[in-house]
């Protein structure tokens, strides 16, 4: 049932699909951490307007599908002069999608850390920035891990949606194998494949720390 | 950015004949995908023997999977074996087989969350294993559930999206099509299909944190 020739022939169409991938869930990971971050500190500052930017972006991002958010970078943007490549417009559509979502597990992460801890680094004399970089953020990260690697594993599975404007991720060439060949069941079972080998192993990690980090809490 | 063009009365009457695609193939894939989700996910959680590993390799390989690599292979991949759909059932088998893989998961997270002692306490008093879990633990746990669950809805709403790529005639889909009319376009439409969305999902969202209230 299964057509090997397909995996053999195609395979260096396989790892391009496969490592561009990787590589626009890396760059949207690091991309939507930055701007998670941002976005989280928004929403617990002092600041009204600030906390209300915050709270409007993760509330509208959230309840959005992600392929709005791509769309507008690719089909929105051209409107506005600005032209991007498939790809580009893919990750940067995944980065302000994801970071809705590790917004709210760094404020999580951050409102757990006991209000006397700040108020203790604020009397000794450190700023708000020192505080949050030396005493909240360090302590917030181990419960913002596990979440964290849970958007990763999202990330890896909603970049396919790279695929509906032909950002040569690893659907996209399965989609070319298969035109290609007329095989289209062989060609998605290896293509399925593909994601579990990077999917599986981040989801048995994911539970594993997520175990550990509970019994050590 | 043509708002007037784009809000033309045909294009809206359009985009509302996709949402009703939407919301029919989003209701009827809650439906399936719960049912299908709290029965996988209490086998798991007995451990039934054979069946509970079984399912256990099925909900692990499809949660780990593309979504939208799920709807394109049941509509063009499994027809060279013998299998066809149509579009609509097509879509709403993905949604249920991939949701229920998620909704399995959290409701076998939520009975597990039950004390051991309200079994134990039930067991002792006489009752049955099966009516243990008919009134003692699914009651309990489907409480616990409701928050997960209702975001769990949520996502489905949002994912129905992805039917774009088998051209279910779904409001992304209709909206799509608006949108090729004319580059002024995309932003009024992706505006307004975004304002939608996110109204129906938010008020689900409202929803749940009153049930979620009550109930504690």
């Amino acid at each position: 049932m299964l057509d090997f020739s397909i995996l053999t022939e195609h395979f260096p169409d396989y790892m391009a699909g496969f490592l561009n991938t990787i590589k626009a869930s890396v760059f949207a990971l690091i991309g939507s951490f930055i701007l998670g971050t941002i976005i989280a500190v928004m929403r617990i500052s002092k600041y009204r307007v600030l906390r209300a930017v915050g709270a409007v972006y993760v509330e509208f991002i959230r309840n959005i599908p992600i392929l709005i958010v791509v769309l507008f970078f690719f089909l929105g943007l051209p409107s506005l002069g600005v032209r991007l490549d498939g790809f580009t417009a893919g990750t940067l559509g995944l980065t302000v999608y994801t970071a809705a979502f590790i917004a709210e597990a760094i404020r999580a992460g951050i409102q757990s850390v006991p209000q006397g801890q700040s108020e203790a680094a604020r009397s000794s004399g450190m700023s708000y920035m020192q505080t949050m970089q030396h005493v909240i953020l360090p302590q917030a990260i181990k419960l913002v891990i596990p979440p964290l690697s849970n958007q990763f594993i999202n990330l890896i599975k909603n970049s396919s949606v790279l695929t509906i404007v032909a950002g040569l991720d690893l659907m996209y060439f399965a989609d070319i194998i298969s035109s290609d060949t007329y095989v289209t069941f062989s060609t998605y079972i290896f293509a399925a494949a593909f994601y579990l080998v990077l999917t599986l192993p981040l989801s048995f990690a994911a539970l594993a720390l997520e175990k550990r980090l509970a019994r050590s809490a | 950015m043509d708002f007037v063009g784009a809000y033309s009365p045909d294009n809206l009457r359009f985009l509302t004949e996709g949402l009703k695609i939407t919301l029919y193939v989003a209701a009827v894939s809650i439906v399936l995908s719960f049912v299908f989700g709290t029965i996988v996910g209490t086998i798991r959680y007995m451990k039934v023997p054979i069946l509970s590993p079984i399912l256990a390799v099925i909900v692990e390989t499809l949660r780990n999977l593309p979504l939208l690599l799920i709807i394109f292979f049941i509509q063009f991949a499994l027809p060279e074996i013998g299998f066809k759909f149509t579009v609509t059932a097509g879509v709403i088998t993905a949604l249920t087989l991939f949701e229920a893989a998620m909704i399995s998961e959290i409701v076998r997270a939520g009975l597990t969350s039950i004390p051991k002692g309200q079994t134990e306490a039930a067991r002792s008093s006489g009752l049955g294993v099966l009516q243990t879990l008919i009134h003692i633990v699914l009651p309990q746990g489907l409480r616990r559930m409701v928050p997960p669950l209702v975001s769990q809805f949520i996502s489905l709403l949002k994912d129905t999206s992805l039917a774009v790529i088998v051209a279910l005639a779904e409001l992304m889909h209709n909206a799509q099509i608006v949108m090729a009319q004319n580059h002024q376009y995309p932003i009024p439409i992706l505006l307004l299909i975004a304002v939608v969305y996110f109204v129906i999902n938010y008020t689900l969202s409202l929803l749940s944190r009153r049930l979620e209230a009550r109930t504690v």
